[in-house]
C-alpha cells in the first residue's frame, strides 16, 4: 500500500520537500549538538530539561488521543468514528515517532542508548516509558496496516488483531499516565508532585488530540476525496469541549490547591509562571496567552452553535491546540526547575539550533503523518461506497 | 528436497535451543573467574556519612576559604566553567536560606550564612530510584552514591529527581577546563552527569575524603554511621544536627552542626 | 529493459561510490602496526610482563578493561590476581598506560591501522607524549 504515497499532486511533492528542508536544517544542528554536546542548547545545570522533553511530554497526550475514536468504535459500537479510526491510529504513529525523537535529541549520549535496554530498570520510570511508547508505535502500526489493507482488500480485518485492538485502549492510557507518572513520582520537584498529574495528562489529552484530528480530517477533505462525515465530527467535538472543560478546571484545582494552602513551594512555581517571580516572568505572557486561547475555545465548544459551525470550530480547535500546547510543551516542564531546590530563579528559553532541532522533528511527524494519511485516503477514495 | 514443512519446523526449533543453549554452555566452559580483592587498608564501613560543623568552619577560618572546594575539584579534575549555566561543582557553599529553604526566619542573621552542600549520599536517594541504566546507584555495601560514567546515556532524570541540586551535567568537553590534570585521576566527557562521589577511591586505599583532609578546622568529619564508636555517630548522637530536607523522606547521611 | 537508462545509470553510480574505499585508495599502502615497548618504565622492570599473557592481552584487552571497570566502578574492589597470582591494581590510566606510557607509539599504532577509535582517553588521561 506504500506505493500510494509515490503518487500526488504537485502541492503534495512540495510540501513533502517543505519538510525535507526543515528537516534537514535541524539535522545539521543536531550535528552541531552531537559535536559540541548540549552546551548548544539553552538548558542549565538549573533547568536541565526544556524544549524537547516538554515537547516529547505534550505529545506523548497527542498519540494517546486516537484512543478516543478507537474505544467508542470498537467498545461501544459508535459507527461514526468507523471512517476515521485509522485517521487517529496513524496520528498516534506519527506522535510517537516524534515522542521518540525528542527523547533521543535530549539525550547527552544517545550512543549508549541501548544500555536502557541492556540493562533494564524496571524502578525506573522511564525505562517502562520506554516500553510503553514503543509498545504503542507497534499496535498502532500494526492495527492501522492492516485494518487498512484488508479494507482496501475488501475484507474484514484478520480475527488476531482484534484483541490487539483491545489491548491498545488501555496501553493509550499507558503511555501518558507513565509519562506522568516521570513527573509525579519526583520529591523535590513540588509543581509536579501532585496526585492529578496523570488526570491532567489525560484531559489535555483528549482535548489536544482530537482538536489536532478534527483539524487534519477538514485537511483531508479539502485535499482528497475523503470526508469524514459531519457526523464524526460533531461526535469529536463534543469530546474535545468536554475534556477541555475538565482540563481547565485541573488547572483550577492546582490554583486552589497550591493558594489556599499558601504553601510556598506549591506556589512558586504558578506564580513564576502567572504573574513572574521576582522579577523574573519570561513565561508570563506566554500563559496569559494559554489562558485568553483556552477561554476563547471553551467559549466556541460550549456553545452547540459555534461548535458545530465548521469555522468556528476551526477557530475553537487551533485555539484548543496551540492552548495546551503551551500549558504543557512549555508550562509544565520548565516550571518544574523554576525555582531551582536552592529556591532560586534561573529562567530557561531555547537557543536557535534547540529551536531547529525541535521543529525538525515536528516536521519528521508530519511527513510521516503526511505519507501514512497518503496511504489511508488514497485506500479510502478507492473503496469509497464499499463498506467497512 | 524431500520434508514437510513440520520437519522444517522441528529441524529449526532444535537450532533454536542449540543457539539458546550457547551461552549457557560458554559459561560453563569458561572455567574459574579471575580473583579480585579489595586494599586491605581500605576504610569499610556500611553506611558513610559527614559531620559538616558550620560553627567551626565560621569560627576558625578566614571569610572565604575554599580549602575543601580547591581541594575536592582539583583531585577530580572538576572543570571551572564560569557561569550558573553550565557550571560543574561537586562541593560549594549555599547561604542557609538557599540550602536550606524555608527553615529559619527571615530576620534571623542566619539567612546568609555560607553553609558547605554537596551530594547526600541519601539512604533514600530518589536519583538511584529513577536512573533507567543503573548508571547512578548506590553501592549496597557501603551506602555511596556512586556514579558508573561509562553507562551513562545523559538523559539528566537524576538531575530533575534529586532535592538538592547536587549534580551537574557536562554540556560541553570539560577536558579544556580543567585549570590542573591530577594524572592519577580521569575526567569526564560532555554528556554524562556527575557529582560528589564521597571520594570512593581515596577510601579504597585507606585515605579519607579529599575535603575533610583539606579543612584546616576540622569542620568536617566523615564515618561510618552505623559504627558505634565512630566520630559521625557520637556527634550526631550528642550534638543537635540538621539535615537537608528531610521531609522528601530521603534521609541525606550529611548532617549539619549550626 | 524498461527504463534503461535510468537503471544502468543508477548501478553505474552506485557501484563507483561502493567501491571509493578501493580505487580511493589505489596505490598507497598502509603501513603495519608496529607497536614499541621501549618505554622508560619498560625498560626498568625486571620482569617485561603485562598484567597476562602477550597473546591473551592482544585477544581480550577490551573485555578485561570491561571487567576491570565494573569491579572497579560497581563493585568497588580494586585489585586483580592475574594468572601467575601477581597483584594489579586495576586502572588503565594508572597501571596498563603506567608501563605503556605512549600512547602513540603504542596504543595507536594497531587502533589506527584497524580503523578502531575506542574512546578511553577523553576521560582516562593518556600520559604526555614525549616527542
Amino acid at each position: 500500500m506504500l506505493e500510494r504515497a509515490l503518487q500526488g499532486s504537485q502541492r503534495y511533492w512540495s510540501w513533502l520537500l517543505f519538510l525535507l528542508v526543515v528537516m534537514g536544517v535541524g539535522a545539521a544542528c543536531y550535528m552541531m549538538q552531537l559535536t559540541n554536546g548540549l552546551t548548544v542548547t539553552g538548558m542549565s545545570r538549573d533547568v536541565s530539561w526544556g524544549l524537547y522533553i516538554a515537547q516529547f511530554t505534550f505529545l506523548v497526550g497527542v498519540a494517546a488521543s486516537a484512543v478516543m475514536v478507537v474505544l467508542p468504535y470498537y467498545l461501544h459500537n459508535v459507527k461514526v468514528f468507523g471512517r476515521i479510526t485509522i485517521l487517529g491510529e496513524f496520528l498516534a504513529v506519527a506522535s510517537v515517532t516524534m515522542c521518540l525523537l525528542f527523547i533521543v535529541v535530549d539525550l547527552g549520549k544517545p550512543m549508549r542508548l541501548l544500555n536502557v535496554l541492556l540493562h533494564p530498570t524496571p524502578n525506573s520510570i522511564l525505562f517502562w516509558d520506554m516500553i510503553v511508547l514503543n509498545g504503542y508505535l507497534f499496535l498502532n502500526i500494526v492495527i492501522g496496516w492492516n485494518v487498512l489493507e484488508s479494507e482496501r482488500k475488501g475484507v474484514g480485518y484478520p480475527p488476531w488483531v482484534k484483541p490487539l485492538i483491545y489491548v491498545s485502549i488501555p496501553w493509550a492510557v499507558s503511555i501518558h499516565t507513565v509519562t506522568a507518572f516521570l513527573y509525579a513520582g519526583l520529591p523535590g520537584r513540588h509543581y509536579w508532585l501532585t496526585a492529578i498529574m496523570a488526570a491532567r495528562f489525560l484531559a489535555s489529552a483528549f482535548a489536544a488530540g482530537p482538536a489536532l484530528l478534527i483539524l487534519l480530517c477538514f485537511l483531508v477533505r479539502k485535499y482528497t476525496k475523503f470526508d469524514a462525515g459531519k457526523e464524526a465530527i460533531q461526535k469529536l467535538s463534543q469530546i474535545v469541549a468536554y475534556a477541555m472543560i475538565i482540563s481547565i478546571f485541573f488547572v483550577g484545582l492546582e490554583f486552589f490547591t497550591a493558594f489556599y494552602s499558601n504553601i510556598p513551594g506549591h506556589m512558586h512555581s504558578l506564580q513564576y509562571l502567572f504573574f513572574g517571580l521576582h522579577g523574573h516572568g519570561n513565561l508570563v505572557p506566554f500563559m496569559w496567552t494559554f489562558l485568553i486561547l483556552a477561554v476563547v475555545a471553551l467559549v466556541l465548544l460550549i456553545n452547540p452553535n459555534t461548535r458545530n459551525n465548521e469555522q468556528t470550530l476551526t477557530i475553537a480547535c487551533i485555539a484548543t491546540f496551540v492552548s495546551l500546547w503551551l500549558e504543557k510543551g512549555l508550562g509544565l516542564v520548565v516550571a518544574g526547575f523554576v525555582p531551582n531546590p536552592f529556591d532560586v530563579i534561573r529562567e530557561y528559553a531555547p537557543s536557535l539550533p534547540e529551536m531547529f532541532i525541535a521543529l525538525a522533528v515536528w516536521a519528521t511527524g508530519f511527513f510521516v503523518l503526511t505519507i501514512l494519511y497518503k496511504v489511508a485516503t488514497s485506500v479510502k477514495e478507492e473503496t469509497s461506497g464499499a463498506s467497512h | 528436497m524431500e520434508g514437510s514443512r513440520r520437519d522444517f519446523l522441528k529441524l529449526g526449533g532444535a537450532c533454536a535451543l542449540g543457539l539458546g543453549a550457547l551461552p549457557v554452555v560458554k559459561a560453563a566452559a569458561e572455567g574459574e573467574q579471575p580473583e579480585v580483592f579489595s586494599n586491605p587498608n581500605a576504610l569499610t564501613g556500611t553506611r558513610w556519612a559527614m559531620v559538616v560543623d558550620m560553627k567551626k568552619c565560621w569560627e576558625k577560618s578566614k571569610n572565604g576559604c575554599q580549602d575543601c572546594m580547591d581541594a575536592c575539584h582539583k583531585v577530580h579534575n572538576v572543570p571551572r566553567i564560569e557561569g550558573p549555566k553550565e557550571e560543574i561543582k561537586w562541593i560549594w557553599t549555599e547561604h542557609f536560606e538557599n540550602a536550606f529553604p524555608g527553615r529559619g526566619s527571615e530576620l534571623s542573621e542566619m539567612r546568609e550564612k555560607p553553609f558547605v552542600v554537596m551530594c547526600n549520599h541519601c539512604y533514600n536517594p530518589p536519583c538511584v530510584r529513577v536512573c533507567p541504566t543503573k548508571a547512578t546507584f548506590k553501592r549496597e555495601s557501603d551506602g555511596i552514591v556512586l556514579m558508573d560514567m561509562h553507562r551513562c546515556i545523559g538523559c539528566r532524570y537524576c538531575m530533575a529527581a534529586c532535592p538538592f541540586g547536587a549534580r551537574s551535567f557536562n554540556f560541553r568537553d570539560p577536558r579544556p577546563f580543567v585549570e590542573e590534570l591530577n594524572m592519577d585521576y580521569p575526567t569526564r566527557e560532555r554528556g554524562v552527569v556527575e557529582k560528589c562521589n564521597f571520594c570512593a577511591e581515596r577510601l579504597a586505599e585507606g585515605r579519607m575524603p579529599a575535603c575533610v583532609e583539606a579543612c584546616k578546622c576540622g569542620a568536617l568529619v566523615f564515618g561510618d554511621l552505623d559504627d558505634p564508636e565512630s566520630d559521625v555517630r557520637k556527634i550526631v548522637a550528642s550534638h543537635f544536627t540538621i539535615r537537608r530536607k528531610t521531609e522528601l523522606g530521603t534521609e541525606p547521611n550529611v548532617f549539619y552542626i549550626v | 529493459m524498461y527504463d534503461g537508462k535510468y537503471i544502468i545509470t543508477g548501478l553505474v553510480i552506485f557501484v563507483a561510490i561502493f567501491a571509493m574505499p578501493f580505487w580511493y585508495n589505489v596505490g598507497t599502502a598502509s603501513v603495519p602496526p608496529d607497536p614499541k615497548l621501549d618505554t622508560p618504565v619498560i625498560q626498568q622492570l625486571a620482569e617485561k610482563k603485562c598484567v597476562e599473557s602477550k597473546d591473551y592481552m592482544k585477544r581480550e584487552h577490551m573485555q578485561m578493561l570491561d571487567d576491570w571497570r565494573d569491579w572497579v566502578v560497581r563493585d568497588g574492589t580494586r585489585w586483580y590476581t592475574n594468572s601467575e597470582g601477581k597483584k594489579f591494581n586495576m586502572s588503565l590510566q594508572n597501571t596498563c598506560m603506567n608501563c605503556h606510557s605512549s600512547k602513540v607509539r603504542f596504543c595507536d599504532q594497531c587502533h589506527n591501522y584497524l580503523a578502531v577509535d575506542p574512546y578511553c582517553w577523553t576521560c582516562h588521561i593518556e600520559p604526555k607524549e614525549n616527542e
